[in-house]
């Protein structure tokens, strides 16, 4: 009789499954999986690296290019960093801005995810529904930046420009005639926040449309309930953070916890799970959705009624106002010095974290009081959740790896870096 | 437990391990930092887990640095106007581009290398830096934290992969985000941003190869370190404090 051995089966790094460019070593006991080894960094791009040679102003940019689905939050967790070590406080309309916006990206991250996660189990729908609604959120990014993805919104003291009058609109074309297109333009007529508004109020129904595909799903639950389950000690161990711990169970969000921005003010639960398995993930997931709903109405109602300025006056961080530029030497030289030197930060260091979509986002900024950060280090959840794959798929079959991937959302631009 | 409460139940629990100028706190950003020798590294990071008081259970990062070029400069300021402008295009510090030009480490009284841990505490609701220096700066080493935390596995290794520290006890300290195959530590201050090698297909031998950067290096933005005061109004408090 010949004998049998456990073989190995590479995963990726091109396969649908892999969420980007996961090379998966896994070595199989026929169909169950012993021993999982991710191979990482096929994406890596050194962006610590490249922040270290470009003045602080200049980096934001790479910070959207990291989780590349939820973009304004690595943004905030950077700019927050350098306001910690600047010691500069931002305007009230800037941290409900931020706030409103950081929902925003958290609702997008999780459509995404839903998407992408219902996908690689089978269920093709989820990812259709998912984009329709990414697509009215990715409209309101680009009302407020110009970029429907790569915003660069957030600065240091602020957000670039304050809400804008008007949303985008459709035009006629030869796929669409004129009535269609003002059918399609309806709730666009206002200003971005009208646009807002009506999302928040669609969106719910929207979540129950979900829920409806998948929560009483019987081959959903199939596929999830009591897989990958993690227990409350082991989430910490790990490192969890984020839909992972509170997924076992632990009542852990930075914006409750350690509050920053705004986030004292308003009112949302945390959803919990109870078993640490997929499924219960993915509830928490769900109910975020419904949370960071309200958490958007609430400060849509007070951006409505607060008007005021959105970035700090100071012109050695923020650039002057265009008109000054024109008429006024301080303001030029202001502007120069900004836009080819930076600014500098006074020697020290600081850590900041925020409760990214996917758990906790920190950066840790070492300055030498130069225009440019000494050491710049991304504290990215991605990179902690993809460590414990090894753990979390042994012992489980091979489609759950798929499954298992899934829910621990899993986005190399911010694993790789 | 606020940032006081925390360094002073920090110096009461590490009398031995910690001077009291290790534990450096940090009011204005409220964090705490304490600096730990490699060789109470473990002692302490036990004590600092399972301490009721403290229990920092979550391990966050840990972050390796490379201090040899800590407050050097590419655009001399100072006495810029008597002998003309500094130009600010010679490469001299971390953006430098060109490789084989290894210069003195501009930090003397400190080791090069160091290991940067942030713990955080569900349970307290607490947050502590901890800094490791290595005192070897040709073979960097600091006791591996895997057996306390088995979130450090990739931690470690990818510290070990982009700055060549080593983790004494960790079972597989491979390379993480680099190549396979790839010679050198990369974020060293010492590697430059271009690297030493790119690749190509070669239409000769009908495969990739590797060969030395043909990219031209230039910088673009100088690093200034400006301590003329432009920007106290902006961190005023930051100053006070510092002058006090």
């Amino acid at each position: 009789m010949p004998e049998i051995r456990n073989y190995t089966l590479n995963f990726g790094p091109q396969h649908p499954a892999a969420h980007g460019v996961l090379r998966l070593v896994l070595e199989m006991d026929g169909e169950v999986v012993v021993r999982a080894d991710p191979h990482i960094g096929l994406l890596h791009r050194a962006t610590e690296k490249l922040a270290e040679s470009k003045p602080y102003n200049q980096s934001i940019g790479y910070m959207d290019r990291l989780d590349y689905v939820s973009m304004m939050c690595n943004e905030h967790g950077y700019v927050m960093a350098i306001e910690n070590l600047m010691n500069i406080s931002v305007p009230e309309r800037a941290q409900y801005i931020r706030v409103m916006f950081d929902e925003v990206t958290r609702i997008l991250n999780h459509l995404l995810w839903l998407g992408a996660h219902a996908l690689d189990v089978g269920a093709m729908t989820m990812f259709l529904y998912a984009f329709r609604e990414r697509e009215d959120l990715m409209d309101v990014y680009e009302a407020v930046s110009g970029a429907r993805l790569h915003a660069t919104y957030y600065r240091p003291g602020g957000v670039a420009r304050d809400l804008p009058d008007s949303m985008p609109k459709y035009k006629k074309s030869k796929w669409h005639n004129q009535r269609e297109v003002n059918k399609l333009n309806e709730n666009r007529e206002g200003s971005m926040l009208d646009f807002l508004q009506d999302f928040t109020n669609r969106f719910p129904g929207y979540v129950d449309e979900y829920e409806t595909l998948l929560t009483d799903n019987r081959i959903w639950k199939q596929r999830t309930v009591d897989i990958g389950i993690v227990s409350p000690e082991r989430a910490k161990a790990l490192g969890f953070t984020g839909p992972m711990i509170r997924g076992s169970g632990i009542a852990w969000d930075l914006r409750k916890k350690q509050p920053y921005e705004v986030y004292d003010r308003m009112t949302f639960d945390i959803p919990i799970g109870t078993n640490g398995d997929c499924y219960d993930r993915y509830l928490v997931r769900i109910q975020e959705m419904r949370e960071s709903n309200r958490i958007i109405k609430q400060c849509i109602n007070w951006l409505r009624e607060n008007e005021g300025p959105v970035i700090v006056e100071n012109q050695k961080i923020a650039p002057p106002k265009r008109e000054g530029m024109k008429a006024d030497m301080e303001s030029l030289i202001h502007h120069f010095k900004l836009f080819t030197e930076g600014f500098c930060l006074p020697e020290g260091e600081a850590y900041a974290a925020i409760e990214h979509p996917k758990g906790e986002f920190g950066c840790y900024l070492i300055s030498d009081g130069a225009n440019k950060p000494y050491r710049l280090k991304i504290r990215a959840p991605g990179f902690v959740h993809i460590s414990s794959l090894n753990e979390m798929v042994q012992g489980h079959m091979l489609a759950d790896v798929v499954a298992i991937l899934g829910t621990q959302d899993i986005v190399f631009g911010e694993v790789d870096r | 437990m606020n940032v006081q409460e925390l360094s002073q139940a920090l110096a009461n629990i590490f009398p031995a391990q910690l001077q009291a100028n290790d534990v450096m706190q940090n009011d204005v950003y409220g964090e705490v930092t304490i600096e730990v020798l490699p060789e109470n590294v473990l002692s302490v990071f036990e004590a600092l887990r399972d301490d009721e008081k403290l229990k920092f259970e979550l391990l966050i990062d840990i972050c390796g640095v490379d201090y040899s070029e800590y407050g050097s400069v590419e655009w001399a300021t100072g006495s810029a106007t008597s002998t003309g402008f500094s130009r600010g295009v010679e490469p001299a510090t971390g953006a430098r581009l060109r490789f084989g030009d290894d210069k003195e480490s501009t930090v003397s009284g400190r080791p090069r290398f160091a290991s940067v841990y942030h713990l955080m505490s569900v349970v307290h609701n607490h947050r502590l830096r901890v800094r490791v220096y290595c005192e070897d700066d040709v073979l960097p080493v600091v006791p591996s934290v895997i057996n306390l935390w088995p979130v450090a596995n990739w931690f470690e290794r990818e510290a070990f992969d982009l700055f060549g520290i080593i983790y004494e006890g960790h079972p597989d300290l491979r390379r993480i985000l680099t190549d396979y195959g790839f010679v050198g530590h990369p974020f060293r201050k010492d590697f430059p941003l271009i690297g030493h090698v790119e690749m190509k297909y070669d239409e000769e031998q009908k495969r990739v190869v590797y060969q030395p950067v043909s990219i031209e290096p230039r910088v673009l933005v100088p690093r200034v370190i400006r301590d003329d005061g432009r920007f106290d109004e902006v961190d005023g408090a930051e100053q006070e404090k510092s002058d006090a």
